[in-house]
């Protein structure tokens, strides 16, 4: 058999997922690809393959189970920490490991964010557009369900490794921009939606999360009979009850509600991520902070493979030496105890 | 809030410039809109890295290490002031595309009811819609849905409340002297009055999407019957008919 993935049980929200296909707005289709593409990076300098192009299973809010056919197969978990268990061990998140032939894993609910993901060495799809991820909003693609086959390639490596992944799953101060209607709001307006405390809607999906809040909505009367206009990821709309819509890469090319700003890029997968019901605020920046945030983010996404680090610790890092089973011969990097 | 002077240029976040032409859409707004967007494109800006339209706006993404908003926004002002873009007329090159479809009955039921509300017989209504060349006014929402326009003022007829559960593929919507043809099966709130012999989005193809904005379309009505061997041909390889506009 050659090697694969297959997926023994899906949970209810997996998909393949890869940067997505920016560049078909004017197609009516929005660029899609990973909620998190912070993870896919991760999962790629983990692997120690190369970042531009990864290619994940997406898992929202919950995963499944998984068995390696036909070989060894090297993965990787990262994004929303998840409940995972190789043949019935608990897994380290994140971290690179390698799945045996045979060797069944297991990936149960988030225990913080929205989305984790299980990135596999070599995973195979025939793109669409130039990209290979699910839209499934657009057509393109489709859920992977129970049973799916995923071709991939045998481990080119152990795995083993560890990183420390930055903490982007509780919410949080959320930075934003103007957008095109934003002066459309009233100062008061404005200045009442950055002083809200908004909490994550549990019915979030690809497409865009809805704040929730206790106080008076942000609709402007004048806003009724606005025109459909393009949108973008990012964009914060007002939906017709009143409440912030925060608009993810899976959304439509455009919109009929008002925009009241756009998140900044570095600051969109802290939203998707965000656990439902987490906290949520928004505050105004400056240009300036936000291309800085940009870059910064770059930066971080290019440094990752220099900050991954082997689980497995050196003998004279671990002070009661004595204590480990130290003849059980094969090392695993699975099987070690885990700091 | 006072009344904005058109056409207005927005910044959208980090990345992204949107020029305004008007808060409403007409035939002239819009044909401006696509040929400024045509000359976007032809100007070919170092660090433009996409542009679109809407009905009444133009779009531009950018990669912000590569042009500064400031930048950009000089470009655009200037390209702007070079003419005036509601006489400039449509681009060149475009479509126009001659697509058989079918008009009421199974394929369209409620053709009656919007006729009914356009003040014409279902026939009228037709003959009406079939001697329009509509404009691709946007393609949005969905990939490969276009915005076709406009229709005869008569048609200004609304949206419905509720929806349609289920209009097909090559579905023919129909409101505010618009009509949508939908690339895969859709709910819907316009009126479903026919649906076309055509295949909007084929994401396999080396050309997945047909029509750009600019497009014209002109439909010709067919029986049911022809309908059917007609989309049978779709099936193996023929396509809806199109010459280049001068």
């Amino acid at each position: 058999m050659t090697p694969a993935l297959q997926i023994m049980q899906a949970g209810p929200g997996l998909s393949l997922q890869d940067y997505g296909r920016p560049g078909f707005l004017a197609n009516g289709l929005s660029r899609g690809g990973a909620m998190d593409p912070l993870a896919l990076a991760e999962g790629a300098a983990l692997m120690l393959m190369p970042a531009g192009d990864a290619l994940a299973i997406e898992m929202a809010g919950v995963g499944g189970r998984f068995r390696a056919e036909g070989a060894a197969l090297l993965i990787a978990l990262t994004g929303a920490p998840m409940v995972a268990e190789l043949d019935g061990v608990r897994l380290p998140w994140p971290g690179s490991f390698l799945l045996p032939k045979g060797a069944e894993l297991k990936i149960g609910g988030a225990l913080a964010g929205s989305y984790g993901y299980l990135s596999v060495a070599g995973l195979q799809a025939p793109p669409v557009l130039g990209a290979r991820s699910a839209h499934l909003a657009g057509g393109i693609g489709a859920r992977l369900t129970t049973g799916a086959v995923l071709p991939c390639t045998p481990a080119p490596n152990p795995g083993g490794l560890k990183l420390v992944p930055e903490d982007r799953f509780g919410g949080g101060t959320i930075r934003i921009l103007p957008s095109a209607q934003t002066d459309q709001f009233s100062a008061a307006m404005l200045a009442r939606f950055e002083a809200a405390e908004f909490t994550k809607d549990a019915r979030a999906s690809r497409m865009g999360a809805r704040m929730a809040h206790d106080g008076e909505g942000f609709s402007q009367a004048e806003h009724l009979a606005i025109l459909s206009e393009i949108i973008v990821p990012g964009d914060i709309q007002v939906i017709g009850d009143g409440a912030p819509f925060v608009l993810l890469p899976e959304c439509q090319s455009m919109g009929g509600y008002p925009r009241i700003a756009t998140v900044i890029s570095a600051d969109l997968a802290r939203v998707a991520q965000a656990s439902p019901g987490a906290p949520i605020r928004f505050r105004f920046v400056p240009l300036a902070e936000a291309l800085a945030a940009r870059r910064a983010a770059a930066l971080h996404r290019k440094s990752l493979p220099d900050g991954v680090v082997s689980r497995v610790r050196n003998p004279a890092d671990i002070p009661d030496l004595l204590s480990y089973q130290l003849v059980g011969g094969v090392i695993s990097a699975i099987h070690e105890p885990e700091d | 809030m006072p009344p904005q002077p058109f056409p207005t240029l927005h910044r959208m976040g980090e990345a992204s410039l949107l020029l305004e032409f008007s808060d409403h859409l007409s035939m002239p707004v819009n044909a401006a809109v696509l040929a400024f967007r045509a000359a976007v494109e032809a100007a070919s800006w170092p660090g433009v890295a996409e542009t679109a339209t809407s009905l009444k706006s133009v779009f531009l993404r950018f990669d912000p290490d590569l042009i500064d908003h400031t930048t950009l926004e000089d470009h655009v002002q200037a390209l702007l002031a070079s003419r005036d873009w509601l006489a400039e007329g449509l681009p060149h090159r475009r479509r126009l595309w001659r697509i058989p479809a079918v008009f009421g009955g199974d394929h369209g039921p409620q053709l009656d009811e919007a006729a009914a509300m356009v003040g014409l017989s279902a026939d009228a209504a037709v003959a009406a819609i079939a001697q329009t060349r509509l404009r691709v006014l946007t393609i949005g929402f969905a990939p490969g849905l276009p915005y076709l326009g406009r229709l005869p003022e008569a048609f200004d007829i609304p949206r419905k409340t509720e929806l349609n559960p289920a209009v097909p593929k090559g579905g023919l919507g129909l409101a505010i002297r618009q009509m949508v043809m939908f690339p895969v099966e859709t709910q819907t709130g316009w009126r479903w009055i026919g649906q076309a012999a055509f295949d909007g989005f084929r994401q396999h193809a080396a050309t997945p999407f047909a029509l750009n904005a600019g497009d014209e379309i002109l439909y010709r009505p067919v029986s049911a019957m022809e309908f059917d061997d007609v989309i049978a041909g779709l099936e193996t390889g023929q396509d809806a008919m199109a010459e280049v506009l001068p």
